[in-house]
């Protein structure tokens, strides 16, 4: 049980704990998708949250996965709001976001069409589909190193 | 008919429109030419249902009578979806499926673009997301349609069949009725007759490109938007509602 009043820093670093299952190497909030988190006198915790695509798979997963991480740390009521305005946007990605995407393998979004390869940095890369292993990935391969890779798509 | 009732009824058309739409191009998955056809198609498709799945959350919640999403996917009979005909018609070959794809989603872009602009916020804030999704959609079935017309001789002639089969259908897009026009008087949503030009340059312009021609337009189908729907849409929603027909309420 949760004895400490709760305060929003706490909540956060939770829910920095819990990853985007389509994007295991991001937490939801790299992804930028949880907008506000706000705690009630008697501990209610409402976390509000951005889908990313409106077809996205992962909403419902993200929105259980969010209620278990509070809930396993004695948060006794969680409730999940669901705001689609403004619209999520790949720039909401934070920057440690997109290193961690680089990192895994997948070139972060860029409003550039200079698409830099996550394995050797080189900027000689081409384009092999506009899509890729989920809707939100197109697939990429890099003419230096020649290996393939998924570029984030900016949205 | 309230201000609020043709609101239920205008989302409940977008979100008709969508989940027709998607149904049939998933009947395509497993069944495309090529691979990247075949993702292309699952994505788009999972573009549309995920705004279906919105506008019927919405249309739901402002009616206040308690139906889900679900239940007005799954538990409405045939006469009660107002989609448009062209969205129902069969996928027949690939230049047939394209076409339909084409034709729609350069009304759909100019619709959502006007309805980012309404004065209804939920409607609004779903339409500034589908937008981003649809405008990517359509770079990708102009390019098909060039890539077909200005083919081979066989690509040209099925896609130009294609286009002048499906031509019947586009009228009905932009005839406004007492619930187009309540939304356009009451929320600040599009103007029909507007949108028809936008429609008709950007439909022209990659036909040209193409290099195939525009059909005349005669005679227009029209009937979807009142429920009133072609024979093939009763067969494609026994097979989509059949699950929750049989074991109503059904979740996993």
């Amino acid at each position: 049980m949760v004895t400490a009043k709760l305060d929003k820093a706490t909540v956060h670093e939770w829910l920095e704990k819990v990853l985007d299952p389509e994007v295991p190497a991001l937490s939801i909030v790299d992804l930028g998708i949880v907008r506000d988190v706000e705690i009630d006198p008697e501990d209610t915790v409402t976390v509000t949250l951005t889908p990313t695509y409106s077809g996205c798979p992962a909403t419902e997963a993200i929105e259980t996965s969010v209620v278990n991480a509070l809930k396993k740390r004695g948060v006794g009521a969680v409730s999940i709001k669901r705001v689609l305005s403004p619209p999520w946007t790949t720039d909401w990605i934070t920057d440690s976001g997109r290193e961690k995407l680089r990192r895994y393998g997948i070139a972060p979004p860029s409003p550039s069409l200079d698409i830099a390869c996550p394995q050797c940095e080189s900027l000689d890369t081409e384009r092999v589909s506009e899509f890729g292993s989920t809707a939100c990935k197109a697939s990429w391969r890099c003419r230096e190193c020649l290996e393939p890779f998924e570029y984030f798509k900016c949205l | 008919m309230t201000s609020d009732e043709a609101l239920v009824a205008y989302t409940l058309r977008l979100a008709d429109n969508a989940l027709v739409l998607s149904q049939r191009m998933l009947e395509t998955v497993a069944a495309e030419p090529e691979l990247e056809e075949e993702l292309a198609h699952a994505n788009f498709a999972l573009d549309f249902i995920g705004q279906a799945r919105m506008l019927y959350t919405q249309a739901g919640e402002l009616e206040g009578q308690g139906r889900s999403e679900d239940d007005l996917a799954f538990m409405r009979d045939e006469n009660e979806f107002r989609n448009l005909l062209l969205l129902e018609q069969p996928n027949g070959h690939f230049g047939d499926a394209l076409v339909r794809q084409f034709l729609f989603e350069a009304f759909y872009l100019h619709l959502l673009e006007a309805l980012t602009r309404c004065t209804d916020e939920g409607l609004s804030a779903i339409a500034v997301r589908a937008l981003k999704e649809v405008q990517y959609h359509f770079r990708h079935s102009s390019q098909w349609m060039i890539r077909l017309g200005d083919g081979t001789e066989l690509s040209h002639a099925r896609v130009q069949a294609s286009l002048n089969n499906a031509w019947r259908y586009t009228g009905e897009m932009f005839v406004a009725d007492e619930i187009d026009l309540a939304i356009q008087e009451n929320h600040g949503g599009p103007d029909l007759a507007s949108i028809q030009k936008l429609w008709r340059r950007d439909v022209e312009k990659t036909v040209a490109e193409a290099t195939l021609t525009l059909p005349d337009d005669e005679w227009m189908a029209s009937g979807g938007k009142q429920g009133q729907h072609s024979e093939h849409f009763g067969f494609l929603i026994a097979e989509m509602q059949y699950l929750q027909r049989s074991f109503p309420g059904a979740t996993w």
